[in-house]
């Protein structure tokens, strides 16, 4: 049923624009696989080009030991949700649900019964006989995920399809996909340009940029361990500290203070590096480096605070409502701990750490 | 491979449209310009039409005239229109429902029926005319030539220029014209500084299209016109006319028509585009309830037009039901006039369902699947084919029907006499407005759609057929009706293309006036208003919506 997504050399020309120069990747079978990237990073592009839709200038695409290149896109196998939902129109819920099964001849009473377990997984089986008109776009989303998955497809396909819904429900939404993938076992590639979305529902992640795969990972992997400059500033909120290799796993920072990074990989002196502190890797404390609080944002469950360091930069720093509510320009220390942070070389951008 | 077959799909019904507009459309025009300036019986060319026309003051003046009088009637219809557009939208009338259903339906009411409305009413026959005669002990004339032309058209055009300019006032937000009042611009100055450049756009391209649909109109001047001969209905004449049937002068005529259209055309859409402003309100301006004065003269105002426009309608139902001995109307009421109609002119009404019907076939099914081609797939062949197909907007409708016997009035492509020629006029007339407004709708269709239906298994050719065409199919359908409207009313191309076997309904009209048989006229006539309302309702009812815009 299920089938692992292998990608090799893949290249998407438009005229003169290379949107993918060369691209490699492994999906694995039943995983929930994230295609993560700001608008015209090549994540759509390249989802396109695994439903066809797109034309493939250069590489192979297979589907377990299948070569798909040369598959007509409607007999691929694949389920794909859009972001418009592109729920039909003029069928209702029933009748869209029904159609990827009549395209493929599965008659009565099976096409009835599939479909009407299928609008019990996702929970609109009370809308069966409606047309969409006048439906919430989660129900939309529904309906287009229903029919997307009763047709048993290869590969489930999602291009943002929870960007066109309010915040609440689309955060409904992430779980309800999350469960229906899960409960189907079916391998997903899902295209996304919200992190916190990438991070609550994806086995692994592939972060996009220009076209390049710049980190598959875990989302744990990808929020702790970035690869490089751009995962970390991408993926959550950092701090850039400009620092300086004083050899082995010291470094140092302008204001003459210096520490040791556990995980630092051994580096010659002098060389020029960033540390990447999280807002809420910062903590206020009685000693570390002295700054002022320049302004504090109450943000419901935390408060943010930009606090300017006698070097002159600013940095973010959030803490739980717990903690003591400091005033503008009140004098503090601020400190982290040197086991957790990330260290990369200014100029290339790459990790300096070393992680098994 | 699969790209392969899909393209050629596309490319057989492009060049299936490229074929009939090359064939019924390119051609035949392109023989009026051929024989304008050659004759093809001594084999000479001869610049002698175009001479003939410039040398006497009886032809130019007929140009003077149709400018004269369609200038006239267009700077009328552009205030009387513009004004009830603006009455509507910011004062509340009583019975505004009322007032554009009357307009619509006199809109879409057969062109001609106004002309020889006005006739029985005004004419030196007319109820009114007598009426005042007698009264007074005067002799007055009637109304004809310029006076009558311009009173039919003003009547008549009124309220299609209402239609647009309250059109493009509903989308002007409220918002824009609070904000104007609470920056102190208030009054006049707010219509002049505001409203007016808003809506100006919309009311120069509204009035180039009057212009030109008066222009190219044929069957008022030619009806109560008398004297007064303007430029369609001199090609009419020396086309048809027994007298001096002269094909190369009606030829030449033609091109100093068609070089006159395009050179407005072309002005109309420079002028167009570079003033487009795209509005889209949220909130249109609300009418509000007025008293006094102004109040009572917008309501004069407003039901007067209205009125107005109807009133020929509704003279002609009533004649229609009034005993006839041929010329004069009794003062009694029987259905003689509809038995005489059916038995003697009946299968004309046969006729026209039959060619409107296999017209809106051939338009529906081409129109939709070229409309699909160009804009899915375009290419440069459908580029150049959308350019070609905008061009049967600028050519008159007798000009249009002069080529069409020029092209295919000789073996192997003889066609006149025939009931192809009628569609093919039909068609071609109308085919364009379908090819816009299909791929106006397909535009608004998501492509997503059908790459939904193709994920799930569908071919390109199930997922068109089942996906996008039915979601197209309400708005094409309603566009189709329309087109049906203005086929079944379509004289100016096919009064020259028809024979005795072939006469439709609004022909029918035409020569029961011109023989003289008011009675059947009146009840063709209204046979032909009762089938345009029926088709309105229908619109409505599948659109869903209670206004029109065109």
């Amino acid at each position: 049923m299920s089938v692992a997504i292998h990608i090799s050399h893949a290249r998407k020309v438009y005229g003169e624009n290379v949107i993918i120069p060369d691209l490699s990747l492994d999906v694995k079978e039943g995983e929930f696989f994230t295609l993560l990237g700001s608008s015209g990073c090549g994540k759509t592009t390249l989802l396109r080009m695994i439903a066809g839709f797109n034309t493939i200038e250069g590489g192979d695409f297979f589907f377990n030991e299948q070569r798909i290149n040369d598959i007509p896109r409607n007999k691929r196998n694949i389920g794909m949700v859009f972001q418009n939902y592109a729920v039909f129109p003029h069928m209702t819920t029933f009748e869209n649900v029904a159609f990827g099964l009549e395209q493929r001849h599965v008659k009565d009473p099976e096409k009835t019964i599939r479909v009407e377990k299928m609008l019990d997984m996702v929970q609109i089986a009370s809308l069966r006989d409606r047309k969409p008109q006048n439906m919430s776009g989660g129900q939309q989303q529904r309906i287009a995920l229903a029919r997307a998955i009763v047709i048993h497809p290869d590969v489930l396909l999602m291009d943002e399809p929870l960007s066109n819904l309010d915040a609440k429900l689309r955060i409904e939404m992430r779980g309800a996909i999350r469960t229906i993938q899960k409960q189907s076992g079916i391998t997903t590639v899902y295209v996304t340009h919200d992190q916190s979305e990438a991070l609550a529902v994806s086995d692994r992640i592939a972060i996009m940029h220009r076209g390049i795969i710049q980190q598959v990972g875990t989302p744990l992997e990808v929020y702790c361990h970035p690869s490089n400059l751009f995962c970390a500033s991408f993926i959550g909120e950092s701090n850039m500290l400009e620092a300086t290799a004083l050899g082995g796993r010291r470094i140092g920072f302008p204001d003459g203070g210096s520490m040791e990074i556990p995980f630092l990989s051994g580096q010659e002196e002098g060389r020029k590096v960033k540390v990447c502190v999280r807002p809420d890797e910062f903590v206020f404390s009685d000693t570390g480096v002295s700054a002022k609080v320049v302004a504090r944002t109450f943000l419901g469950s935390s408060y943010e605070y930009q606090v300017a360091l006698q070097a002159g930069t600013t940095v973010k720093v959030e803490t739980g409502t717990h903690h003591a509510v400091l005033e503008e320009d009140e004098p503090v220390h601020l400190s982290f701990d040197p086991s957790i942070v990330n260290v990369f070389d200014s100029g290339s951008g790459d990790s300096l750490m070393v992680r098994a | 491979m699969m790209k392969r077959v899909r393209y050629d799909y596309w490319a057989l019904v492009t060049g299936l449209s490229f074929a009939f507009f090359l064939l019924f459309f390119l051609y035949p025009v392109s023989r009026v310009f051929v024989n304008s300036v050659y004759d093809f019986k001594t084999s000479t060319f001869s610049l002698d039409a175009f001479r003939k026309f410039f040398s006497k003051t009886y032809y130019t003046s007929t140009i003077a005239n149709s400018f004269k009088v369609t200038t006239a009637a267009t700077l009328i219809t552009l205030l009387s229109g513009s004004l009830m557009a603006y009455i509507m939208s910011t004062v509340s009338i009583r019975g505004k429902r009322v007032i554009d259903l009357m307009v619509i339906v006199s809109i879409l009411s057969p062109p001609f029926i106004g002309a020889y409305s006005w006739i029985i009413l005004l004419g030196r026959a007319g109820i009114v005319t007598k009426a005042l005669n007698a009264a007074f002990h005067v002799r007055l004339p009637g109304i004809y030539g310029f006076m009558g032309i311009l009173l039919v058209f003003t009547v008549k055009m009124t309220p299609l220029m209402y239609l647009f300019v309250s059109g493009a006032l509903k989308k002007l937000d409220a918002s824009l014209i609070e904000c104007a009042e609470g920056l102190g611009c208030v009054g006049f100055r707010k219509l002049r500084k505001i409203v007016f450049p808003l809506v100006l756009p919309t009311i120069l391209s509204s009035a180039f299209l009057v212009f030109m649909r008066i222009f190219c109109d044929f069957g008022t001047p030619m009806l109560i016109g008398e004297g007064y001969r303007t430029v369609p209905v001199l090609i009419y004449n020396s086309f048809i006319g027994e007298m001096d049937q002269d094909y190369a002068f009606a030829a030449a005529m033609s091109v100093i028509v068609i070089a006159f259209s395009v050179v407005v055309f072309v002005a109309q859409q420079v002028i167009a585009n570079r003033s487009t402003i795209e509005m889209s309100s949220l909130r249109p301006p609300v009418p509000e309830r007025k008293r006094g004065t102004w109040n009572l003269l917008a309501h004069l105002f407003v039901w007067l037009v209205a009125v107005l426009s109807v009133l020929p309608l509704c003279v002609v139902v009533v004649q229609s039901f009034k005993k006839t001995d041929g010329i004069v109307y009794l003062n009694q009421f029987s259905l003689a006039s509809y038995r005489n109609a059916l038995s003697n002119v009946g299968y004309s009404i046969i006729n026209t369902f039959v060619y409107s019907f296999a017209a809106m076939c051939f338009i529906l099914i081409v129109g939709v699947l070229f409309s699909y081609a160009s804009v899915r797939h375009p290419c440069k062949a459908t580029k150049v084919l959308d350019v070609v197909t905008t061009l049967p907007y600028i050519i008159p409708g007798s000009i249009m029907g002069i080529s069409l016997i020029l092209g295919f009035n000789k073996r192997p492509l003889l066609l006149t006499g025939s009931a192809l020629i009628m569609i093919v006029a039909y068609i071609v007339r109308r085919m364009p407005y379908t090819i816009r407004s299909s791929s106006a709708i397909l535009r608004q269709v998501d492509p997503s759609l059908e790459e939904a239906a193709v994920s799930l298994g569908a071919s390109d050719t199930t997922s068109f057929w089942k996906i996008t065409f039915p979601v197209m199919l309400p708005g094409v359908t309603s566009g189709a009706l329309m087109s049906w409207m203005s086929i079944i009313t379509e004289l100016s191309a096919t009064v020259l293309l028809y024979t005795t076997k072939t006469q439709t309904i609004s022909i029918a009209i035409y020569q029961e006036v011109v023989r003289g048989n008011e009675g059947v006229a009146c009840a063709l006539s209204s046979i032909l208003l009762a089938t345009t309302i029926i088709a309105l309702s229908l619109f409505f009812k599948l659109s869903g919506k209670r206004e029109l815009s065109l």
